[in-house]
């Protein structure tokens, strides 16, 4: 598996990452270095092996269903850019 | 099915219609699906919002068993197949509602497999014009906030109260062929989640909305290429966008030209829709499982107790109505919609004395009086004025005899306006039916002698008349006179 510059420039893109020509030429052999090293896991046959979820035998542990969070307005848009009215306020985004 | 097929009417011919529904339907839960917030509607923007709700970083989701409970007991509703392993993926992409970047879903491995949900056409006999509608999957996934566009000319504004609240996507097979089928299986989805209690399906606050997937295709030709209409939150736009969609593809495809598979937008204020086109990449979700999250293994006493805490369903109840308590099918069918008023008429009947007795007269007197007051006051029924204890009393009195059928509805009146019970009203306004002969006798002959020449004219064979000396009779007591006898004893004294 590899990419091209059109690929790189796709996932930069939906990843919302701003790149500039240069750095998607740069960044080509870079990810296909990476897919090239991860891409040797391919040589062990799995076929017929189930995928593993963790390390250790662990199962999925479940919430109660209460209201045990929330009320922390402050907490939640001190990182924010810009607040109004409780709200946080963001470029225009409308359809 | 009898009836005439929806059909469109193009230049070069008829055209089918295919449509395919994925209801999104919002889990009732008290907290959220991944953390402990509330779900609550209407609260102050951003106070029902946990760290892991806007995504701080290190936050871990937490699955919420109740979400997991409802959704296993939708599934078993609809008898669907339940999968025992499901998992958690990503959907990823970037939208100001979702401070995660991306939505956790179920993609590869749903917690509900295919099921089937039996739609009717006709509700006045659903079982003459059925038709089952098969259901693929419903997966858990987690809500968006809100954006709010309105408020600031330059910046739209960020609710996150919604965000991660616990929907269940329900996602039909392309099996219906009109707007009047889509809107009866929405409607019997809604019926269903409701019996089950694993949704309110209130569409206003946007606890349901559907994706609207139509395509068209000449009779018999493969299926036609789909657009996806997003976030359509009512039975009458869901029928206006497939029958604008229809439409318009098929003068598209007339015109020369080839439909694209695209994600629309209904415009509610124009009726139409439009192409999103900034959602052109928007189907690009790079979806790959949770690393936060192990996959979901149920066991089978946990499917044992969800099936056993299932209500009588709506099919089952009708069918219960029409067979066993002698219902008509429209008054059964009516009935059963809603949860609601099947637990009023059942109530009903179990405080009454004789529930098999009374039970087609209280079906009849629920669909028209009581449905008709309710409508009248604006009200649904269970804020009704009148409990249906009350109504028990009052339509023992009918069956008893003690007033008539027509004073029932006068003491009904009575009863919608103060709250009390029937008997008491009967007795304070002295409203009890006469059934004693020798009183109703007495009145017959002084209305006799009142009109001898009508006697005679009825005697020399105008049967007409027989109304009149009931009408007078009746008015002579007051309305309080037991029709019945009235009648029996009039045909014995006119001869």
């Amino acid at each position: 598996m590899s990419v091209d510059k059109e690929t790189v420039k796709k996932i930069a893109n939906l990843s919302r990452i701003a790149i500039s020509e240069s750095e998607a030429d740069a960044l080509v052999p870079e990810l296909n270095n990476i897919l090239g090293w991860v891409e040797q896991l391919s040589e062990v046959d799995t076929k017929d092996v189930e995928p593993m979820t963790a390390v250790i035998a662990n199962k999925l542990r479940l919430r109660a269903d209460e209201v045990t969070d929330g009320s922390k307005r402050d907490k939640i848009l001190a990182n924010a850019p810009v607040e109004e009215h409780g709200f946080f306020a963001v470029p225009k985004v409308i359809e | 099915m009898t009836e005439s097929k929806y059909l469109i009417q193009g230049a070069t011919g008829d055209w089918e219609v295919v449509i395919g529904l994925e209801v999104h339907a919002q889990i009732t839960s008290n907290a959220k699906l991944f953390s402990g917030a509330s779900t609550e509607f209407g609260a102050e923007p951003n106070t029902q919002v946990s760290l892991v709700d806007a995504a701080m970083p290190g936050m871990l989701p937490t699955l919420n068993g109740e979400c997991v409970r409802q959704a296993v007991r939708t599934g078993l509703a609809i008898n669907a197949q339940i999968n025992k392993y499901s998992r958690f993926d990503r959907k990823n992409y970037f939208y100001a509602d979702l401070p995660q970047g991306y939505q956790i879903s179920q993609l590869y491995h749903p917690i509900v497999g295919e099921g089937v949900i039996q739609i009717s056409l006709d509700e006045k006999d659903p079982d003459a014009h059925g038709k089952a509608i098969g259901v693929e999957r419903i997966h858990i996934e987690q809500d968006a906030g809100k954006l709010m566009h309105d408020q600031h000319p330059t910046m739209s504004y960020v609710d996150l109260n919604r965000c991660g609240v616990a929907l269940m996507e329900i996602v039909s097979m392309p099996d219906m062929a009109s707007p009047k089928e889509a809107a009866a299986y929405v409607r019997k989805l809604r019926s269903i989640l409701r019996y089950v209690g694993s949704c309110d399906g209130n569409m206003e606050q946007g606890s349901m909305r559907a994706d609207v997937n139509v395509s068209v295709r000449k009779p018999g030709d493969e299926l036609g290429i789909r657009t996806e209409t997003k976030n359509v939150n009512s039975m009458r736009f869901i029928q206006q966008v497939i029958e604008y969609e229809a439409q318009r593809q098929v003068d598209v495809i007339e015109d020369g030209g080839t439909i694209v598979q695209e994600t629309r937008l209904f415009d509610t204020d124009k009726g139409v829709t439009r192409s999103m086109r900034s959602k052109e990449d928007a189907h690009d979700y790079r979806y790959f499982p949770d690393p936060d999250l192990l996959p979901l293994e149920l066991e089978d006493d946990f499917i044992f107790d969800c099936k056993a805490s299932l209500p009588e369903l709506p099919d089952e109840k009708r069918a219960r109505y029409k067979n066993v308590l002698g219902l008509s099918a429209y008054n059964a069918a009516v009935l059963t919609a809603e949860h609601e008023t099947a637990r009023w008429f059942e109530e009903l009947l179990e405080t009454s004395e004789a529930p098999e007795k009374i039970a087609s007269t209280a079906a009849n007197w629920l669909t028209s009086e009581l449905f008709g007051a309710l409508n009248k006051m604006g009200v649904g029924i269970e804020e009704s004025p009148v409990s249906p204890a009350q109504a028990a009393e009052l339509l023992g009195l009918v069956a008893d005899g003690t007033i008539s059928g027509k004073i029932a509805k006068q003491v009904f009146e009575i009863m919608l306006e103060s709250g009390e019970g029937a008997a008491k009203i009967v007795e304070e306004q002295g409203l009890k039916q006469e059934s004693d002969t020798g009183a109703i006798e007495k009145v017959i002959a002084d209305v006799m002698a009142a009109n001898e020449d009508k006697v005679s004219e009825y005697r020399g064979g105008k049967d007409k008349l027989f109304g009149f000396f009931v009408g007078q009779t009746m008015k002579a007591m007051q309305g309080k006179a037991n029709p019945q006898v009235v009648n029996e004893l009039l045909k014995k004294v006119l001869g």
